[in-house]
């Protein structure tokens, strides 16, 4: 929550020229476009006729009905309390998404026949690819960071050309450096150890940075009070620093996790049947790729909007110190 | 000489090329109750802070509880668990309840069981007189009861020293007093102290031995009373008309 004023205010949306301003806006910016020959016009027909010969009344009817539905909807949302609001946006947005969805005209049961290979064996994979990285890459990241921090010149110099290196690379290529290169030194190895290898090297350097600032913004004091007790570095780092840097870390880390699974796809150039690689496969036959490659976007989504509701019960967790 | 709990002798320290501290010589004995003032930037808390090595000296030594401090030292935990400190801003740990701020040094160092480091912790907190508010967080605190927790927290460790680096100058006039009365009655207790701070009429009612530093180096030092009344050098006697002025 942004700080909360304590002067109240009246609702935005329910004063008059917000709305006759939002009102004009919209009508001028739909207005600008011919929607005569989408589906919104089909919508309209009984009352435009043919939209195509409609001409401008048709575009006219368009804009002004699609204006008093937007205005009359932000004002209903105006008058729910809070949780309501969120939900009936949220819902509203994805009956959009889905309308448009329809609009493919997928086949229903070419989806329904392939979703359950999908799920076991692409998002199966994925999911566990991604996981192990996952971990990997935020031991990577904690020993990176505290590498960045030290004094010792040799590890700082190992740890910032690591950060630069794999910052600075494409992950495609360090996939393919990881999986083409090594046997080149005589270390074959195989698709999902490399994909694993590159994605947990890749984000690691990311989240390096990331656990660096956090643990950088904790004030020096606490350094100082840790270690007028008389606690070590380790415990200083495990039990005084690092869980109050997790509060900063688990955002930008979040991030990373869900930029992850999906750049966990880019594995699929050296043959490992995750979720895109599939996608892409099992579509192909048929030539019904918008069914694949829709069901595996939802399929990211809704393990995406899992991480997030993950990470959201994380912060509160460490929120509990703050509450005064 | 096994009384001497902190033995500082011919101590230099540098900031690269400027001197924070010049040949300074200090003894505390147990039981002693030091209180270190002297206008700002004149090197009090930077002295104080060597005592536990929360900062290095560069010349000469500084003997604490029998260990000499050094650069390569690995006996520095036995040093810091031996002497306690309280900061300016007090630094309790914020992720921490007040009872575990008292609780993890005692676990952790000295591997004392939880139901006995929580019993010592209660214990202590009742002392500086805050007992009930052992399960809030410090944010939930005023300053001068976080000061007092940070007390607490120190004196949980069993210290034979207790150091104070200006331990109510970030707090309002009216929570002075309290964190004052907690130290008042540390020192009546017979804990060995050294404070640095500008209460002078605390320095008057506990102290031993006044200390008044300047630039670097120990200007004066005498008995309260003495260094009140009398201040023998300039440095001395301007300083103290501009603190008791008010």
């Amino acid at each position: 929550m942004l700080y909360p004023d304590t002067v109240e205010s009246d609702v935005l949306v329910h004063k008059p020229w917000f709305i006759t301003g939002l009102f004009a806006v919209v009508f001028a910016v739909f207005l600008a476009f011919d929607l005569t020959g989408t589906s919104l016009g089909d919508l309209m027909r009984p009352v435009i006729g043919d939209p195509a010969e409609s001409g401008v009344y048709g575009r006219f009817a368009i804009t002004f009905v699609i204006a008093v539905t937007l205005c009359l909807n932000i004002v209903l949302i105006g008058f729910a309390p809070l949780k309501v609001q969120v939900a009936v946006v949220w819902s509203e947005l994805l009956l959009l998404f889905l309308a448009f969805f329809t609009t493919f005209n997928l086949s229903l049961p070419f989806m329904a026949e392939k979703l359950p290979f999908l799920i076991t064996q692409g998002l199966f994979t994925t999911i566990y690819v991604s996981a192990i990285s996952i971990v990997i890459a935020s031991a990577i990241a904690i020993l990176g960071a505290v590498a960045k921090l030290s004094t010792n010149g040799f590890a700082y110099a190992i740890a910032s050309f690591y950060t630069s290196f794999f910052r600075g690379l494409p992950l495609l290529m360090q996939v393919y450096l990881i999986y083409l290169g090594l046997p080149q030194i005589g270390f074959v190895i195989d698709a999902v150890p490399a994909g694993i290898l590159a994605l947990s090297l890749c984000y690691g350097a990311y989240m390096t940075e990331i656990f660096r600032s956090g643990i950088q913004s904790i004030d020096r004091g606490q350094w100082e009070a840790s270690r007028s007790i008389g606690f070590g570095f380790g415990v200083t780092m495990r039990k005084i620093i690092l869980p109050q840097a997790l509060p900063v870390i688990i955002p930008p880390t979040g991030n990373q996790f869900i930029s992850m699974l999906k750049d966990s796809s880019l594995v699929s150039v050296i043959g490992v049947w995750e979720l895109m690689f599939l996608a892409r496969t099992l579509g192909q036959k048929s030539f019904q790729h918008m069914e694949m490659l829709i069901s595996a976007a939802m399929l990211y989504w809704i393990v995406s909007i899992g991480l997030e509701l993950i990470q959201s019960r994380i912060e509160r967790h460490y929120a509990r110190s703050k509450v005064r | 000489m096994s009384d001497t709990i902190i033995d500082v002798r011919n101590v230099s320290k540098w900031y690269g090329a400027f001197r924070v501290l010049t040949d300074v010589n200090l003894t505390v004995q147990k039981g002693e109750r030091i209180v270190i003032c002297g206008p700002s930037g004149s090197g009090k808390s930077t002295l104080i802070r060597c005592f536990n090595r929360l900062e290095a000296h560069q010349q000469g030594d500084i003997v604490v509880n029998g260990i000499i401090l050094h650069d390569k030292m690995r006996e520095v935990g036995a040093v810091r668990k031996n002497v306690g400190m309280v900061f300016q801003h007090f630094n309790l740990f914020p992720h921490m309840t007040v009872l575990m701020n008292c609780m993890v040094g005692p676990m952790w160092i000295k591997g004392v069981s939880q139901a006995e480091a929580r019993k010592t912790a209660l214990q202590f907190l009742e002392r500086v007189r805050i007992p009930e508010q052992a399960n809030k967080y410090p944010v939930q605190l005023s300053g001068g009861q976080q000061q007092r927790v940070a007390i607490a927290r120190s004196l949980c460790m069993q210290p034979a020293v207790m150091l104070f680096d200006e331990p109510t100058s970030a707090l309002d006039p009216e929570m002075v007093s309290e964190v004052l009365e907690t130290m008042t009655s540390l020192a009546r207790e017979g804990m060995t102290m050294v404070c640095v701070t500008h209460e002078m009429a605390f320095a008057r009612a506990v102290a031993d031995r006044v200390i008044f530093m300047n630039a670097g180096q120990i200007v004066e030092q005498g008995k309260p009373e003495e260094f009140f009344k009398n201040p023998q050098h300039e440095r001395t006697k301007l300083f103290l008309s501009q603190i008791l002025k008010h």
